[in-house]
């Protein structure tokens, strides 16, 4: 009976190798509708192998940009920092996910998404919730928005045993960007990958700021080059791949170093900035799936993580900084699903995770933080009913130190408990039709970060954790048909209300000058609504259109305060960058070899914090990007050549206050593969 | 096929809406907010200056006036007045003087003071001192206390020290520079000598306890004398005594006072502890201060003070000059100012420091007469009109 829940998996093209020269023989399957088992109650929002590479955006936040519901925090340039925020509800709590393990950061909670190039990434995914497949580690119960990230693995068609490819990109911000990557075919059940990538840029590029008269005359127009936005990173990556009978196992090593700028604001006077960031991330992680029998499947994943952070300011007007911070996190977790009758799962999920964190900072309190998930999860179906119910137990303990002129005073142990649970159901009233109504909800919380509880002056140990709890609606509506002009369609609409409370936000604090420290103070109500459509047609023979179309209406107002009101008040004002109105536009042309790309953002008028009057009013701003693309084949070789105009119209805007983004820029790649 | 048409011809206009029609309006230069928040008032006082700080990184500071004669308050007049000055004021503003034909804004973040005629607010000239904090003016000459010094490594720690810079007010040129003590705050000139309150701000380990005193003939430090941890401002009454103010430390040892400071006698004669002052203006013998108190145990804000110290008794009169209960109002008192002849009291609200604050004023029986919203982080007062101690609030 299972098989008649089936339904067309969301992905497009996630059957479809990645771009290699398969793509080249095989060009009638670039869009093929995987069947494949559902096993989620509510799919995600995808983007893999041909369409990420089509987007050519060149790091995976710029594609995340595409999805519905959506919001980045992007402060500019190759190397400015670029998080994601889902429904308003803060970045803090999204979890981002490399190869099913979570990718943490105890210091700031910020997974900077500008650092993870799309070079070695063969799948985005986007949850609302959680991902609502039961048999996964506690972990990935235990947030608000997940992103996960799957990194390419190695295919190897004709009896081939290895595979290379070497790509370099180009273009403006003087970028200069080699990679390779080598996959080898050890044994039938064994194969190994190697990639590595080296990001060289500059950063810089103008920006315009300008001020009218309401009769359109300039009263001041100034443009200036952005600087101290530079960046040299170096990626290395190996990973094995093992399978057993009924089971698989991956490990893989992680190496990221950079040396950026941080460009910081522009303000009066202020045109350059010269604070620099040195970033270290290594880990090694492994994961082991097993099917032990019809009734009984289990999983193991651990990781090791050591991420070294440095941070200068060297400019004498400010503050002169010179911090180091080491963090280390270890994880071990053990998920078991066991199915109870042909329609009933059920899955028990332990999971444990150990952090610390050290500074060159004086009287640091050095944290360390055991964090223990316990997660149970149940899913169960009857004819056209799927449903899915998660228990989350958290159990916290966080040690850190008071020092005084670097003497240890005191010592804290402190002790959290929750227990957080959430419900996913999803209905198909007709078994002809591929149409599904959808619901969830769910409570979680995100635990605050050690900066907010530890850093120096401004952490404040007497937090709280800040709680999300997201009420979701939807529908979704498929249909493919192998011969037409409409050859797949898919439409997804979902309503959700989300209620954040305890937000931790910054406030004044009474140590003096500028200082400023953590409290739980905020609450944002969040209405929304989300609709996509993504349509894949052929308009003529050998010729294909995907097109993808999303919007989101939201309101995210702030109920803090409600003594707030009047003129400049911020009871109910929306919060801070949360436009009211915003969508994207993705359409790719496709004919033989040759491929065109067009891509449009738009993200509507919001303020810069929730007071909102004409004096924080930020405008809209939208961008088309172009790009094309054409593979030249010769043989067993093949080389890729793309082209891409990105900001077309030179649109000058913030997303940030203060913070300009790139004008029209350029990319070209070229893509090598024997 | 028809249909296929029909779908081409949909995509193309689709695509031509969405070019056309996601508009966006140019930035035009901001129009001031008017609104009328009293009657009509008139003095030789006409009206005041209110300058906005703004938080760092906003580039949000702002001007905004009030006019006593019409009972109107404009928010946000500087880009009107200066439509071609770039990015407006510019990022935190720290203080408003005004001396002689000039007014004087120090932008802390944007590195400079901005010289403006007086009382028309039109811009004249920027003058780049970095990190600059506050002004006050001697026989012809500005005198601004900045941080950003001489950089000396300490160990693995930087420090800075901080100094005076001497501007001529005629030809609007930096003409020397004192070295002081470490972050370098408020000052005032008393017989020919600067005194100037260090804070040592950046390293709360290792705060400032002093006054350093910058003799003005031969601009250099000549002492140093021991107040209290962390200064802040200084003001002197007529009888030649400095009231400085102490932010108070990170311990329990350190709390936030008072010290009233003889510079004819050479001696402290004066002491309220813990006594948290965040701003104040002296009015002939009455000293009116804003402040809270800052739990450090609980982390979090312990109670507001709104007092008055009458400066020739040097006692405490009023510990609450506020009558009709809207102290409970405030969020975060900030600045603080009395109308020299009427002696209203005007006292702002900074709220969160990243929206739109408060000011609100109040009559000499502590009962609100108005209040309006302001700038972000509303703080320096300047009076304008025929009343000239209006703005010497200090000699």
């Amino acid at each position: 009976m299972l098989v008649a829940l089936w339904v067309a998996a969301t992905a497009w093209g996630q059957d479809v190798p990645e771009a290699t020269l398969d793509t080249v023989v095989a060009i009638d399957e670039v869009v093929v509708w995987g069947i494949k088992p559902f096993s989620e109650v509510i799919p995600a929002q995808r983007l893999s192998g041909v369409q990420l590479e089509a987007l050519g955006s060149h790091n995976v936040a710029d594609a995340i940009r595409y999805f519905a519901g959506i919001q980045l925090k992007d402060y500019g340039g190759v190397g400015g920092i670029k998080t994601v925020d889902m429904r308003s509800m803060g970045s803090n709590h999204m979890g981002v996910f490399y190869d099913g393990i979570q990718l943490g950061n105890a210091q700031n909670g910020q997974i900077d998404l500008g650092k993870f190039s799309l070079d070695n990434i063969d799948e985005i995914a986007l949850y609302t919730g959680q991902r609502s497949d039961i048999f996964q580690p506690a972990r990935d119960f235990g947030n608000a928005g997940t992103i996960y990230l799957k990194t390419k693995r190695p295919r190897f068609k004709d009896g081939r045993r290895d595979n290379l490819d070497v790509t370099v990109r180009t273009g403006s911000f003087g970028l200069f960007n080699p990679s390779a990557r080598w996959e080898h075919k050890l044994g039938e059940r064994l194969s190994f990958s190697l990639n590595g990538e080296l990001t060289l840029a500059n950063g810089k590029y103008h920006f315009r700021y300008r001020r009218r008269f309401s009769d359109g005359t300039p009263a001041w127009d100034t443009t200036a080059v952005r600087h101290n936005g530079d960046i040299q990173a170096l990626r290395l990556e190996g990973a094995v791949f093992g399978s057993t009978q009924g089971g698989s196992w991956n490990a893989k090593v992680y190496y990221y170093d950079s040396e950026r700028g941080i460009p910081g604001a522009i303000v009066n006077n202020v045109w350059l900035n010269s604070q620099r960031q040195w970033d270290r991330n290594f880990f090694v992680q492994g994961t082991w799936r097993q099917r032990v029998s019809d009734r009984y499947e289990t999983m193991f994943n651990a990781k090791y993580a050591r991420d070294r952070m440095r941070y200068v300011n060297p400019d004498t007007t400010l503050l002169l900084l010179d911090n180091t911070f080491h963090q280390n996190e270890l994880y071990l977790s053990t998920a078991n699903k066991v199915t109870l009758m042909p329609d009933w799962d059920l899955n028990l999920a332990v999971d444990y995770k150990w952090n610390s964190l050290d500074a060159t900072l004086d009287n640091f309190a050095t944290p360390t933080r055991h964090t223990t998930l316990a997660a149970i999860a149940t899913a169960w179906a009857w004819r056209g009913l799927k449903a899915q119910a998660s228990g989350l137990l958290t159990l916290i303990n966080d040690r850190h130190v008071t020092r005084r002129a670097e003497d240890i005073v005191a010592s804290h142990n402190k002790w959290w408990t929750k227990f957080t649970p959430a419900l996913f159901v999803s209905y198909q009233p007709f078994a002809a039709h591929d149409l599904n109504v959808r619901a969830f909800a769910k409570r979680i919380f995100r635990m605050p970060t050690f900066n907010d509880l530890y850093y120096t002056d401004i952490g404040n140990a007497t937090l709280r954790p800040e709680y999300v709890t997201q009420y979701n609606v939807g529908v979704q509506y498929q249909r493919a048909s192998a011969r037409g002009f409409l050859a797949a369609l898919k439409l997804t609409a979902d309503a959700y209300y989300n209620h954040v409370t305890d937000k931790i936000i910054a406030v004044p604090s009474g140590r003096g000058q500028y200082r400023w420290m953590m409290m739980n103070i905020g609450k944002v109500e969040i209405r929304g609504i989300d609709l996509t459509a993504r349509a894949a047609l052929r308009p003529a023979r050998e010729v294909e259109l995907d097109l993808n179309v999303n919007y989101t209406y939201q309101t995210a107002r702030d109920m803090t305060d409600p003594t707030d009101t009047g003129y400049g008040g911020t009871y109910r004002g929306q919060i801070a960058y949360v436009p009211w109105h915003s969508g994207s536009v993705v359409g790719q042309l496709t004919w033989r070899r040759l491929g065109v790309n067009y891509s449009f953002i738009y993200v509507g008028e919001r303020y810069h914090v929730s007071a909102n009057i004409p004096a924080n009013h930020e405008q809209p701003w939208y961008t088309h990007d172009l790009g094309a693309h054409y593979t030249f084949v010769w043989g067993r070789h093949a080389l890729k050549v793309a082209a891409e105009v990105n900001n077309v119209f030179n649109q000058q805007y913030d997303v940030i206050l203060n913070f300009p983004m790139p004008g029209r820029n350029y990319r070209l790649t070229l893509k090598w593969t024997l | 096929m028809n249909k296929t048409r029909r779908i081409y011809h949909f995509v193309a206009v689709a695509c031509l809406a969405l070019l056309l029609g996601s508009c966006r309006n140019e930035d035009i230069i901001y129009i001031p907010d008017e609104v009328e928040v009293s009657r009509p008032e008139y003095t030789d006082v006409e009206g005041f200056f209110l300058l906005n700080e703004g938080n760092m990184q906003d580039n949000k500071c702002s001007l905004d006036y009030f006019d006593y004669t019409s009972g109107t308050y404009l928010r946000n007049i500087f880009g009107l007045i200066n439509p071609g000055v770039v990015m407006d004021m510019g990022d935190v503003g720290n203080d408003l003087q005004a001396y002689g034909t000039k007014m004087w804004a120090v932008v802390n973040c944007s590195n400079k003071v901005t010289v403006m005629q007086y009382p028309t607010a039109k811009f004249i000239k920027d003058i780049n001192i970095p990190n600059c904090r506050y002004i006050r003016f001697h026989k012809g000459y500005a005198y601004v206390t900045s941080y950003a010094g001489p950089v000396e490594k300490v160990e693995r720690k930087y420090q800075q020290q901080g100094f005076v810079a001497k501007i001529d007010t005629t030809t609007l040129q930096v003409v020397a520079r004192c070295l002081v003590g470490y972050q370098p705050d408020e000052l005032e000139i008393v017989d020919d000598k600067i005194y100037v309150a260090n804070s040592g701000g950046y390293d709360l380990n290792n705060l400032e306890t002093t006054i350093s005193v910058i003799d003005i003939a031969s601009f250099s430090e000549v002492e140093r004398i021991e107040i209290a941890p962390n200064l802040h401002r200084v003001r002197c009454d007529k009888r030649g005594i400095l009231w400085i103010t102490s932010r108070g430390g990170l311990l329990e040892t350190m709390p936030p006072c008072l010290v009233a400071y003889d510079t004819r006698k050479r001696r402290v004669v004066a002491r309220f502890d813990n006594f948290p002052v965040g701003d104040m203006w002296l009015d002939g013998d009455r000293l009116y201060t804003v402040g809270e108190a800052w739990n450090e145990e609980e982390q979090e804000w312990s109670g507001m003070a709104f007092s008055i110290i009458d400066t020739s008794t040097m006692t405490l009169v009023d510990d609450c000059f506020i009558t009709d209960g809207s102290d409970a109002l405030f969020q975060h008192p900030y600045g603080v100012a009395v109308n020299p002849v009427t002696k209203d009291i005007l006292v702002t609200d900074a709220m969160s420091y990243i929206t739109p604050g408060w000011l609100r004023c109040y009559g000499q029986d502590g009962v609100m007469k108005w209040q309006v919203r302001t700038g972000d982080i509303p703080a320096h007062f300047l009076f304008v009109g025929k009343e000239k101690q209006a703005n010497e609030n200090n000699d």
